[in-house]
Order: structure tokens, then C-alpha cells, then sequence
């Protein structure tokens, strides 16, 4: 496969008659991590659900080159993985189980694991230091704990584009930017590429490569965080009150009370 | 490399661990590579434990009645149905056509329809996500009900009905189901996007209510065959000969297979439908699969043996408390139990107060009422 990792032209999606996106274009290259902002409502969410393949949109998604509507649904699970906004958390599954479920599009429809499927679970879970949990049940771990386990079950799948949809939204600051280190570390070492929608924007802005702004369904601006964090975009899309800052790593957007 | 990159699963060549340094739970010795915690699946001790449910099951219903065996007799006779077996048991000749005539066809009958009831219940709590599913609780059993009592009352079950089962009445059986699950399914989305556990079996109630009607209204305009309709809903484990067995046997299989292959699946479709399709499934095709699997079941056993509740709910629930949630788990045992579970409460039903027979649809619902009020009141913590 080649191309950039992802690729979307003019895309529209309605939902029950209004327009959520109304055409947007969007490419992410191999290795990149690209964020998407924008207020509530503004598509994010469905955006990545596309990208992801779980929408039927008209407009051209394509995945390294290959149009994602070609793409059998097993073969697409092995290119890109998702961790959704709030995860289904099963009863009583363990965190073993659970990353395995990961490994679903290796398992033929009615087989078992093997065990290379095995290997590549237990490999992840020590990657991500969740072997002391493999027999925990999921729903008795942290949200931090948790959302690794997320992660580790979109790794399993051995996808080397990871979609996240407000992946710290559930976590204090600290966890917060545990996971996002853990990701950027892992795209670093695996080569894998990111696409993730943040709601906390100076977060966003210190470990995206790219940003991209949406609003109303459409890209209002795009580029590195330092051009499309700025107090104008901000005030004009999100009608918010804030001050950018220079920080060490991007820019940093402070809300401050209006006059 | 990237971590999970055995992805194109080189063929048998499974990835070495790195065994050192990798901490274990509660001080087990390090063992070999792979040999660290066990997926979910079906453990051999539970297996055998289930095996010997059945077994108990066998002897025990075989052996107890108007006229009691003793167990060691029909163990062995039991054991003389296997090819080039021959043991003395002790029984003279009507004792023994007792054991494989009367009450071995009945037993067997009891097994095949608790573990179909089982394993429809524990299918549809996983299609469904819902702890609550049953097929009685989703009108599947009434819709099955229905088409049976129309075949009967109008005629085309007519003639020897009472004695064996005619071949139309599983298929009408089997229609029915499908109808009625289709139905409550339909109305329970109706109900809106943010549907609790409740909802659909609200909807499962109405339709249950709605069909129930239309059999009351069937019975009234067809008053002549309301006798040979009630004997047959009040449980046909009575009445039961090898012919009814047979019949239901092939059913049995092809749930049971269907059903069984698809474990995994229903594990994956635990995450929801979204998830479950980043995993690469077809979550509604597998569904709608598992649907009519799991209704074909019912109708089988709807159709053998009447109306008999709560088995669906009773079993798979124990057995989940017991050995685990994975649906690779649940099903098997499932089976198992349920059809041991069925077996001895067919059992209690014709000796608690013999010499008459309790329906056993009664027994199951006196055992079944309040085992709803557990699952319920534990099943808000641990589904929502």
C-alpha cells in the first residue's frame, strides 16, 4: 500500500437530514499525528467514524492508498484501529480477553486464536505494562488503567493507523498526559500514524504534528498548532475568550473572563 | 518492530515471548512460554462437571417414578444400549421396557429441550447484550405457541397429535418464533436509541400478551380442540416417546452447531455494534445468524414440550456466576446444564406429588420467579 494514510475528499455525511460535514478534505501522511479541534458539534466524531469505516459517506476515504470502500472489513481492521470516546466495557471480561478481542481480524470466522495471536497480545501487554493486569476483570481498573487497555487492544490489532476520539477525555491531567506520551512514544517506535479529536486544545497543540480545525462541518483552518491556535480562529469558531502563549512544545491557550 | 506485528501470522511460526522478568499473580511459579494466564475457554473440570450433571441427570430420571429402580440396575441397563456392552442388571422384562420405553425417551426428551431452552437464553442475552433475554421473556416461546395451537385447532396437526408430534408442527413452530422475535426486536428499537435492558423485554412482554390473545381467540373459535392444545401446553415431557425425540433431534443439532461455531463472535459483540465493527465483523449479519439459531432452538423445544419458562434464564446465568462470562464458556455449559437442570425438575414434577404430575412448566416458573428478581436486581450493576 502506499499514499498517505489517510485521504479524504469532499465528504459529506447527513445525519437525519442536517448536514454534519459538508465536504472535507483532509490528508494525513504516514507518521504523522494529526488533531482535529472544533467546538461541539462540529463533526469531529463523525469524521473519524468515517475515516474508520463505520459510515457510509458519499466522497472518497482512502487508507494508504486503497479507497476504504474496497477494503474487506477484516482486511481494513488490520490497517486501522479505533478507540472509541467511552469504550463498551463487558462484565466481567479480563484485560487478557479483552486486548485478545483486538486479534479478531486474524481469528478466522469460526477458528480460535493461535498462538501467534497469543504472542502478539502478551507482547503488547508488556509494551504498555499491562501484564500485571492480564487477569484483572476490566471494569475493576482505573479510567488510566483502562485506557490503556483500550489502547493495548487497538495495538493487538496490529494496525499501523490509530484513530482516537477524545482519548483523555475520562482522565485527570496527569493521566492525561501519561497516555498521550505513551501513544506519541509508540507512533515513534512502531512508525504508526495518529488521528485524534481533543477537546482540551493546549493538550492537543503540544503533541500534534498538524491540527486541524472544524467547524460547521467544514476545515476552517489547518496546519501546525502555532497557525491554527491563535486567539482570532479561537474567538471567531469556538466564540471563546483566550489568551495563546508561546509554550515549550506549542502553543498554550489559556481562557481568560471576558471584560 | 511494531508490537502487534505478528499480523500477517506467518504460519505456525508463533513469536517468541520475552519470558524474563515479567511479573505473576499471587506468587504462581514462573512457568513455561504460553503457559502465563489462559484465555477465556472452556476449562476440562467444568466440562467434566457437566458431563456428570447429565449423567445424574440420566440415572436419576430414569430410576425414580410410580415405580421406583434402583440406580445400580438402571445404570446398567443404561450402559447395555452401548454397543457390545452386556451386563446383568437385575431387571426382568417389563422393568427394562419401563427404562427404554417409558422413561429413558422422556429423560432424553428432558435434555434435549433444557439444553436447547439453555443455550437459546444464553444466545440471546449475548445478540441482544441484554442479561435479561430469554425466550420466554421475548415473546419467541408465545409466538412459537401460537403457531403451534393454530396448526392444531385448524386442523393440519389433526389426527395423532396426542401420541407424536406431526413434522408441520416444529416448522409452523419455527415460523412463529421468528415472527414473534421479530416483532419485539422491532418494537424495542422503537423505544428509542438510549434503551435500557428493560425496554426490550417490555417489548417482549407486549408481544407476549399481543400473541397470547390471538391463541385465547384461536381456542375460543376452535373450542374442540382446546383439550388436545392445553395438554400439549402445560408440557409434553409426559407424553413423550422416541417418535418426539426424533423429531426434535435434528433441530438440536443444527442449533447446537450453529450456535457453538459462533461463540467467539458473541464475545466480540459484547463491545457493541460500533467496536465490533473497527474488529473487522458483520455484527448484524452475525446477529440476525444467531437469531434464527437460537429461535429454531426454541421452536424445537416449544414445540416438544410447551410452554416452559425460565430455563433460558435460570442456567446460563448459574453457570456465568460459576465459570466464567466469556460466551465460549457459557454456551457449552449452558447445554449441559440446562438439559440436566430440565431433566430433574421433570423429576421433582411427576414425584412431588405423585401419584398426579405437577406440569413442569409450573416447577421451572416457581423456580424461575424469583431467580428473575436476583438477576435483575444484580444485573443493573453489572450490565449498565
Amino acid at each position: 500500500m502506499s499514499g498517505p494514510a489517510v485521504e479524504v475528499r469532499d465528504l459529506r455525511v447527513e445525519l437525519g437530514g442536517s448536514p454534519i460535514l459538508a465536504g472535507v478534505d483532509l490528508t494525513v501522511a504516514v507518521g504523522e499525528w494529526v488533531t482535529v479541534i472544533g467546538p461541539n458539534g462540529a463533526g469531529k466524531s463523525t469524521l473519524l467514524r468515517a475515516v474508520g469505516g463505520l459510515l457510509a459517506a458519499p466522497g472518497e476515504v482512502s487508507l494508504f492508498g486503497t479507497p476504504i470502500r474496497s477494503l474487506r472489513r477484516r482486511d481494513r481492521a488490520r490497517v486501522v484501529a479505533t478507540v472509541a470516546q467511552s469504550p463498551v466495557v463487558p462484565a466481567g471480561m479480563s484485560v487478557l480477553d479483552y486486548v485478545l478481542l483486538g486479534r479478531t481480524p486474524y481469528i478466522p470466522t469460526l477458528g480460535r486464536e493461535s498462538a501467534a495471536d497469543l504472542a502478539a497480545v502478551h507482547e503488547v501487554l508488556d509494551r504498555l505494562d499491562l501484564t500485571e493486569f492480564d487477569h484483572r476483570e476490566l471494569a475493576t481498573l482505573s479510567g488510566g488503567e483502562r485506557q490503556r487497555v483500550f489502547l493495548a487492544r487497538a495495538l493487538a490489532q496490529g494496525a499501523t493507523l490509530l484513530l482516537l476520539d477524545e482519548p483523555t477525555s475520562a482522565l485527570d491531567i496527569g493521566h492525561q498526559q501519561e497516555v498521550l506520551e505513551l501513544v506519541d512514544q509508540l507512533r515513534r517506535e512502531h512508525g504508526l500514524t495518529v488521528l485524534a479529536t481533543m477537546h482540551d486544545l493546549s493538550v492537543a497543540g503540544e503533541y500534534a504534528d498538524r491540527m486541524v480545525l472544524l467547524a460547521e462541518g467544514r476545515v476552517a483552518a489547518s496546519g501546525p498548532p502555532h497557525e491554527v491556535l491563535t486567539e482570532d480562529l479561537l474567538a471567531r469558531h469556538y466564540r471563546a475568550h483566550v489568551r495563546v502563549v508561546q509554550g515549550d512544545h506549542g502553543p498554550l491557550v489559556v481562557p481568560v473572563r471576558p471584560r | 518492530m511494531r508490537p502487534a506485528e505478528s499480523t500477517d501470522r506467518p504460519a505456525g511460526t508463533p513469536r517468541a515471548f520475552r519470558p524474563a522478568g515479567r511479573p505473576r499473580r499471587g506468587g504462581r511459579p514462573p512457568a513455561g512460554p504460553g503457559a502465563t494466564i489462559r484465555p477465556a475457554g472452556l476449562r476440562t473440570r467444568w466440562l467434566l462437571a457437566g458431563l456428570g450433571a447429565v449423567l445424574v441427570a440420566l440415572v436419576a430420571g430414569v430410576s425414580l417414578g410410580p415405580v421406583s429402580l434402583p440406580p445400580g440396575s438402571v445404570a446398567a441397563e443404561l450402559l447395555n444400549l452401548l454397543p457390545g456392552v452386556h451386563l446383568d442388571s437385575g431387571l426382568t422384562e417389563r422393568e427394562i421396557a419401563i427404562v427404554t420405553e417409558l422413561r429413558l425417551p422422556r429423560v432424553v426428551l428432558g435434555l434435549l429441550v433444557g439444553a436447547l431452552l439453555a443455550l437459546a437464553g444464553g444466545c440471546y442475552q449475548g445478540v441482544f447484550r441484554n442479561p435479561l433475554a430469554d425466550p420466554y421473556l421475548l415473546g419467541v416461546a408465545a409466538g412459537a405457541g401460537l403457531a403451534v395451537t393454530a396448526v392444531i385447532a385448524l386442523g393440519a396437526g389433526a389426527g395423532g397429535a396426542i401420541t407424536g408430534m406431526p413434522v408441520t408442527i416444529p416448522l409452523a413452530a419455527f415460523i412463529g418464533s421468528l415472527g414473534a422475535v421479530a416483532m419485539t426486536y422491532g418494537l424495542g428499537v422503537a423505544g428509542g436509541r438510549d434503551r435500557s435492558p428493560a425496554t426490550l423485554i417490555l417489548a417482549g412482554v407486549a408481544v407476549s400478551a399481543f400473541l397470547a390473545a390471538g391463541q385465547t381467540y384461536l381456542l375460543q373459535r376452535h373450542s374442540e380442540s382446546i383439550q388436545q392444545v392445553y395438554s400439549w401446553l402445560l408440557g409434553r415431557l409426559a407424553t413423550a416417546g422416541w417418535h418426539d425425540v426424533r423429531l426434535v433431534l435434528p433441530y438440536f443439532v443444527l442449533t447446537a452447531v450453529v450456535v457453538l461455531l459462533h461463540r467467539r463472535e458473541l464475545d466480540v459483540l459484547s463491545v457493541g455494534d460500533d467496536e465490533a465493527t473497527s474488529l473487522g465483523l458483520h455484527p448484524q449479519r452475525s446477529r440476525y445468524l444467531l437469531i434464527a439459531a437460537a429461535s429454531l432452538g426454541t421452536a424445537a423445544a416449544v414445540s416438544a414440550s410447551g410452554l416452559i419458562g425460565f430455563v433460558g434464564i435460570i442456567v446460563p446465568h448459574t453457570v456465568r456466576l460459576l465459570a466464567g462470562s466469556s460466551y465460549r464458556v457459557i454456551l457449552p455449559l449452558s447445554m449441559l446444564f440446562g438439559g440436566a437442570f430440565l431433566a430433574l425438575t421433570d423429576v421433582v414434577a411427576r414425584t412431588a406429588a405423585a401419584p398426579a404430575e405437577i406440569p413442569i412448566g409450573v416447577v421451572t416458573a416457581l423456580l424461575g420467579g424469583p431467580f428473575f428478581v436476583l438477576v435483575l436486581r444484580t444485573s443493573r450493576r453489572a450490565f449498565t
